[in-house]
């Protein structure tokens, strides 16, 4: 992430991007590029525990809580679905709980890949959602007040 | 003396593509092609008609009521139960039980004959290329039972071990449930052969023809299965209907699946009768005007012919196969001898639902990931395929862009 830009902020920049492409085929192809910049997840964290359920492919996410922000990390076999997360982690990681809690993720709506949010397209894209605001929920009830330890 | 040769009048797809208006749609921007028949077919103009032609006319509950609608109804409904007969080739039509797919024909037949006649220790013989609706509902009657479920394993080209299907019957054996043709390979099995055999042990025979009916000539009593399923909408049908036929003394012999309406015959606090073929398997208001269409959607096949479209889905086939093969690093899975209007593959270093979302973005819909066949899946250590299944209406063009789409897919991926 760009720690000079909010989470809306960095939403923007993304729908701004993708509005340079005009066909499909051409947003696919950038999300697949993202996929592939996605830095490889250590294969010792690729363990059930941390495999995000409800995906027809196979996703793994990763959170560190430090100085009160979290940070994720994650891999998928699919190279869209890594697209999908490589934005996802651009918008949320670094983040305090509560603004991870409270985003809004409207860039995926805006760029057009809601289809990927539906239950039918079980592709894990509203798994990695929910999962990455479950972290920090989680971490949130642990540290109410994050101090900077 | 002259001989005249007969030429087979060969399809007419473009007119028969005219008869389906949902391949009329464009899918973000380009005209769909639609690859995943083996899912569920579109449906011809004809039996979307019938729908509406019901509802507009002669909508009425059935069988009991006296007025105008509700015996035109009753003879609409009851008509389908006829011409399903005829083209399954049943002895009568009380062996043709109305349910709403392929999935509750199957549950029916183990949550009735299954719990009246499995006892512990006995044997049920499944396959290794088994639906998951064709393994399921076994595993729960034999776990009830702590009866034994035996699957026959598959070779490297998708077809069965007939020797080891050999070694598994016995005098345990009372359940040999198999599929007609995979859902996910298009193997086409030997059921005839291999119900005679199973007769032999003296086991009953189920034939799961989700896949078949729609593509082969299908005479239940000439291959002699004791119960044979299959959906409508796989037959360019409604969807929300199936059939079961059962050999009428096996279905007599049963206790009813579910109670209600229309299978009784008498209710008493004291006890219930039960009514008589085919009701007693088919409680409450059926599904009338998907059994209706039904009907127009098998007047359909016939008025084309299964030969005729089995020649066509056999060239896609066949077409498919040699295009698919010049991609490099694509794998076709299932090369059965004996295999129809199913190509399942993957690619190496694709994920299959990378290549289903990029083929969808150029409006070529097919399947991925495990068919609901997951044991499959596992035998051929992979975690699903891509699959492209042909209908009636598919052409040789389609299929070249769909191997545009992959080399395309490919590209990117890499």
């Amino acid at each position: 992430m760009n720690p000079d830009l909010s989470i809306a902020e960095t939403e923007k920049e993304i729908i701004e991007e993708f509005a340079l492409f005009d066909s499909w085929d051409d947003k696919y192809e950038y999300i697949i590029d993202l996929g592939k910049t996605l830095p490889v997840l250590d294969a010792k964290y690729k363990t059930d525990e941390n495999r995000v359920r409800g995906c027809q492919s196979s996703v793994w996410l990763v959170a560190e809580y430090k100085d009160g922000k979290l940070f994720y990390q994650a891999d998928s076999d699919a190279m869209i679905v890594k697209g999908l997360i490589s934005m996802l982690i651009r918008v949320l990681s670094g983040r305090s709980t509560d603004e991870i809690i409270e985003a809004r993720l409207d860039f995926i709506r805006e760029i057009g890949m809601t289809t990927h949010l539906a239950q039918t397209r079980s592709n894990g894209l509203l798994s990695m959602v929910k999962q990455m605001k479950h972290y920090a929920l989680a971490f949130k009830i642990k540290d109410p007040v994050p101090s900077k330890n | 003396m002259n001989i005249s040769l007969t030429i087979p009048k060969t399809l007419d797809v473009t007119a028969i593509r005219k008869e389906f208006p949902i391949l009329n749609r464009e899918i973000k921007g380009r005209p769909l092609i639609y690859l995943d028949n083996a899912a569920t077919t579109q449906k011809p103009q004809q039996v979307i008609d019938a729908i509406v032609h019901y509802y507009t006319n002669y909508n009425a509950n059935i069988h009991r009521g006296i007025h105008t609608l509700a015996e035109e109804a009753t003879a609409d409904f009851e008509q389908t139960r006829d011409v399903v007969k005829t083209f399954i080739g049943a002895g009568s039509r009380e062996e043709i039980i109305f349910t709403k797919g392929t999935t509750e024909s199957i549950n029916l037949v183990a949550y009735t004959w299954g719990r009246k006649n499995i006892r512990a220790g006995d044997e049920i013989i499944i396959s290794n290329m088994e639906h998951h609706s064709n393994i399921v509902p076994w595993q729960i009657l034999c776990e009830e039972k702590e009866a034994i479920l035996k699957v026959i394993p598959i070779n490297d080209a998708g077809e069965l071990i007939l020797d080891e299907y050999e070694k598994m019957l016995g005098s345990k054996t009372k359940l040999v449930s198999i599929v007609h043709v995979s859902n996910a390979l298009g193997t086409v099995n030997p059921v005839k052969q291999m119900i005679t055999r199973a007769h032999e042990a003296g086991a009953v025979v189920m034939v799961d023809g989700a896949q078949s009916a729609v593509h082969l000539d299908i005479d239940v009593s000439d291959m002699d299965c004791d119960f044979f399923a299959f959906s409508a909408h796989k037959l360019y049908g409604p969807t929300g209907v199936g059939v079961l036929y059962g050999k009428k003394e096996l279905l007599e012999s049963m206790p009813p699946f579910q109670g209600g309406g229309e299978m009784i015959k008498e209710v008493t606090f004291n006890k219930t009768t039960f009514n008589d073929l085919p009701y007693k398997f088919e409680a409450g208001t059926p599904n009338i005007a998907d059994v209706i269409a039904f009907k127009t959607a098998i007047r359909f096949i016939e008025s084309i012919g299964k030969e005729k479209i089995r020649e066509h889905e056999k060239e896609l086939l066949e077409y498919a196969h040699q295009e698919l093969e010049k991609i490099p690093g694509l794998h076709i899975i299932g090369k059965a001898r004996d295999k129809i209007s199913v190509v399942s593959f993957i690619i190496e270093k694709a994920h299959p639902q990378d290549i289903g979302i990029l083929l969808d973005n150029r409006g070529i819909a097919v399947r991925t990931g495990h068919h609901c066949a997951q044991p499959l899946m596992d035998r051929f250590s992979i975690p699903g395929t891509a699959r492209a299944s042909f209908a009636v209406y598919n052409t040789k063009d389609e299929l070249d862009e769909l191997v545009n789409g992959l080399k395309r897919a490919v590209k990117i991926l890499a």
